[in-house]
């Protein structure tokens, strides 16, 4: 019956098929196309980011729906390859790639199709990998990071003033998905902008394994809560610790976007980064015939790094005006986020000639002088964070994950 | 409420069929899939503004829109038709193996273990032998288990086999964190350990499952092993009676199980991924169940039950592209057509015959009876 009904539908493909050539030979006025890839739908938080920033940029290119091609749900495996070749076929001028997991079997479909050309978020490769039509992005999160740290710092030195806490109390709480530089780099950053605020803050982490595990991640939070932690953020794409949070009453910090609207009475602001302008970058500059940038760092000053509201009903008074100057400062220089001066591991300060792993080897060997002029250079020599220091104040409750 | 019962008188019998020819049986079948799509399209025009139409020529679009999907929906099918063959001589034994995800799954990672230990040390040839070896052996080991423990204490073989998926994806998490120190957890490709590739990329592959198809054909239909699974299947103690070792059967047939699941895994990783994730079975262990229970235990069957739920989900793939839906209306799809193709299998069984008006005359008369007697009381 089976085989009947396969060589219904075969049949029935081959007429289609036909017509399709047919009604597709039409052509557009614009036949440029874009092409993404998501590990997800929409309802993850991670997909959800790249899927609004690429309607934007579509609405600000004036592109039209035909020329943006969705493909979600496709994991990290040769699934993916075939989803971007898939796309070249489609004639997609551009194919982009929006989990990390992605990068070696869509770098594989580049290598097959050098005319087109394959951007890859938060991966690590293109600097190294010599495939002309292969780059690489990512924002310089740290910032966005360290601003949402400096708001916790505000609203812990509002609990000391207000005598809820002692200073020697003040401890964050921190959810983590993996001990991986990408989540190290965001949580010391974090760290960092409150400690600037309020000199005896200390932080615990506490790992899930997961990047998404919403009950793993509301128990995470919860155990923090329960250690004493009086404020928490996290790294993970669930709603799982901001909406224990808001059970507990206790301010949270959250990411990838504000959750205000789910937790008004303790949402102080959310970092996040905004990929319009790297969809626009890229698409404008295949439209023109320019070269896309091997790796492109998306920052405060061209809008990729991007803060929410603060959120007066929760955050310590005061706290835009502070943001806006830290800020300005983060723009002209005069702060960098990784001082040198500003922590240290093991008691000691960092050396000066400190390496890090930037060029991806299978060994994940220490290769690039990272230290500069008093300041850990993140995101300077790729895009993607490097920066995997334990540094002093945090305590890592589960070390590994 | 038992009144209401009592008074909702059907205008037919069910009565169940001793025989059905099998041009009738394929033709409700074919009734139930074309039912299946005709509501999903018209489901299509509310949901996702869709007209019928386009709707299924966007799905054929999907599937044979290009020679690149055509292939990939013949790699697809074999794939899942390996996992299938694999679970086929368990279930056909009534021996409940949903274990194969995680027996497919640990093969594929016995694969990377070896490219990873071994890949810079080994010539290509040996490699690709030893990772076959590594996967198929691992493969067995994980279908033997719960067999064991079947045969000897009687454990309960459904959540034995289940739970070992979990143990298999906790295994995948711990090697990969072991293999990439910066935390990532991600192995990307790797370079080593190919299959090698004849005609086009996908063509190895899909020979090795179809002469695996026809093995495990041959093997259940002609073999005396696969006449004794088929016994032990019926009824454990007409095995007994007839001589055959239930319990060697039993061990037998998941090791063989388990060994083609380690296969497919290597499939996986020599031919498509050349990496492990935690989600690179991607749930065909359990798809693949569905494959073999369609086609009644027959592995040429199983062919194009294979396709057809491959079928399926591409074309749903490709609604929710063209469309630019969320995911969840193609899952709908795939729902309903299931559900159309395993209802229908009720109007195999059983037929539905219209009441004569004596009948429904006799059958008002009685209810109006007890309705009064009820009264009564």
């Amino acid at each position: 019956m089976f085989k009947k009904v396969l060589s219904i539908i075969l049949m029935l493909a081959m007429l289609s098929s036909l017509a399709l050539t047919f009604t597709s030979c039409g052509g557009d006025d614009d036949d440029f196309k874009l092409g993404v890839i998501l590990l997800h739908d929409e309802a993850s938080t991670y997909d959800k980011n790249f899927i609004e920033a690429v309607e934007r940029a579509k609405t600000q290119l004036g592109l039209s729906n035909d020329q943006v091609i969705y493909k979600k749900n496709i994991p990290e495996s040769a699934l993916c390859t075939e989803a971007a070749d898939d796309l070249v076929d489609q004639g997609c001028d551009i194919i982009f790639a929006d989990s990390f997991g992605h990068e070696t079997f869509l770098l594989d479909s580049a290598r097959k199709h050098p005319e087109v050309q394959f951007c890859h978020a938060t991966g690590t490769m293109a600097h190294t990998a010599g495939v002309a039509n292969f780059h690489n992005a990512f924002a310089s999160i740290y910032e966005g990071r360290y601003l949402a740290g400096v708001a916790a710092g505000l609203k812990l030195n509002e609990m000391i003033a207000d005598g809820e806490i002692t200073a020697a109390q003040a401890k964050m709480g921190y959810v983590g998905a993996f001990t991986y530089a990408e989540v190290i780099s965001g949580y010391t950053s974090f760290y960092l902008g409150a400690k600037s605020v309020c000199p005896t803050v200390t932080m615990e982490v506490q790992f899930t394994g997961s990047w998404y595990d919403e009950l793993l991640e509301r128990q995470a939070a919860d155990t923090l809560i329960g250690r004493g932690c009086k404020l928490i953020s996290q790294h993970a794409d669930s709603m799982g610790a901001p909406s224990i949070c808001e059970t507990k009453g206790v301010p949270n910090v959250s990411y990838n976007g504000s959750t205000v609207s789910s937790c008004p009475n303790t949402f102080i602001i959310s970092s996040k980064i905004d990929w319009t302008p790297y969809f626009v970058y890229i698409c404008n500059a295949v439209k023109d015939g320019n070269a896309i940038d091997v790796d492109w760092t998306g920052t405060l000053t061209n809008g990729s790094v991007a803060l929410s509201e603060v959120n007066t009903a929760a955050a310590a008074e005061g706290t835009q005006t502070k943001l806006d100057e830290v800020k300005a400062k983060l723009i002209s220089g005069e702060i960098k986020v990784f001082d040198t001066t500003t922590f240290t591991v093991g008691g000691n300060p960092i050396a000066a000639d400190h390496k890090a792993d930037v060029d991806t080897d299978s060994a994940f060997t220490p290769d690039t002088d990272v230290v500069d002029g008093g300041a850990f250079l993140e995101s300077k020599f790729r895009s993607a964070p490097y920066f995997d220091i334990r540094i002093d104040g945090i305590t890592l409750l589960n070390e590994k994950f | 409420m038992k009144e209401f019962f009592k008074k909702l008188e059907l205008p037919f019998h069910v009565v169940k069929r001793s025989t059905i020819p099998t041009w009738k049986a394929m033709l409700i079948r074919v009734i139930a899939v074309l039912a299946a799509l005709l509501l999903c399209s018209v489901l299509s025009i509310f949901m996702i503004n869709a007209n019928p139409i386009k709707f299924l020529t966007t799905m054929l679009d999907g599937v044979f829109g290009s020679s690149r999907r055509i292939w990939k929906f013949a790699k697809d099918l074999s794939i899942l038709l390996c996992i299938a063959l694999a679970i086929t001589p368990a279930f056909k034994m009534r021996f409940w193996n949903i274990g194969a995800e995680g027996q497919t799954l640990i093969g594929a990672l016995a694969a990377v273990a070896v490219i990873v230990y071994l890949g810079d040390s080994l010539p290509e040839g040996v490699l690709l032998l030893l990772m076959l070896v590594a996967a198929v052996l691992i493969g067995a080991i994980w279908g033997g288990l719960p067999a064991v423990f079947k045969a000897i204490w009687g454990t309960n073989e459904t959540l034995f086999t289940l739970m070992m998926n979990y143990v298999a994806t906790g295994l995948v998490s711990y090697f990969l964190l072991l293999w990439t120190p910066s935390g990532s957890s991600v192995l990307g490709r790797l370079d080593k350990g190919h299959l090698p590739i004849i005609g086009h990329e996908y063509l190895l592959l899909i020979i090795l499952v179809l002469a695996l198809t026809a093995l495990v054909f041959v093997y259940q239909k002609y073999t005396k092993q696969g006449y004794e699974i088929s016994v032990v299947g019926e009824s454990e103690n007409t095995a007994k009676y007839i001589g055959i070792n239930v319990r060697k059967v039993i061990i037998r047939t998941m090791l063989i199980s388990g060994a083609i699941c380690g296969f497919a895994g290597f499939l996986i990783v020599g031919a498509l991924d050349h990496s492990v994730a935690v989600t690179s079975v991607g749930g065909m262990g359990f798809t693949a169940i569905m494959v073999s229970w369609l086609a009644k235990f027959n592995p040429l069957i199983m062919i194009g039950t294979s396709a057809f739920i491959t079928f399926l989900d591409q074309g749903a793939a490709q609604i929710t592209t063209t469309f630019n839906t969320d995911s969840s209306f193609p899952d709908m799809v795939v729902g309903i057509v299931l559900f159309f193709i395993i209802g229908c299998e009720f109007f195999i069984g059983y037929q539905l015959k219209l009441k004569s008006r004596e009948e429904k005359s006799a059958a008002a008369a009685t209810a109006e009876a007890a309705e009064s007697k009820g009264g009564n009381e």
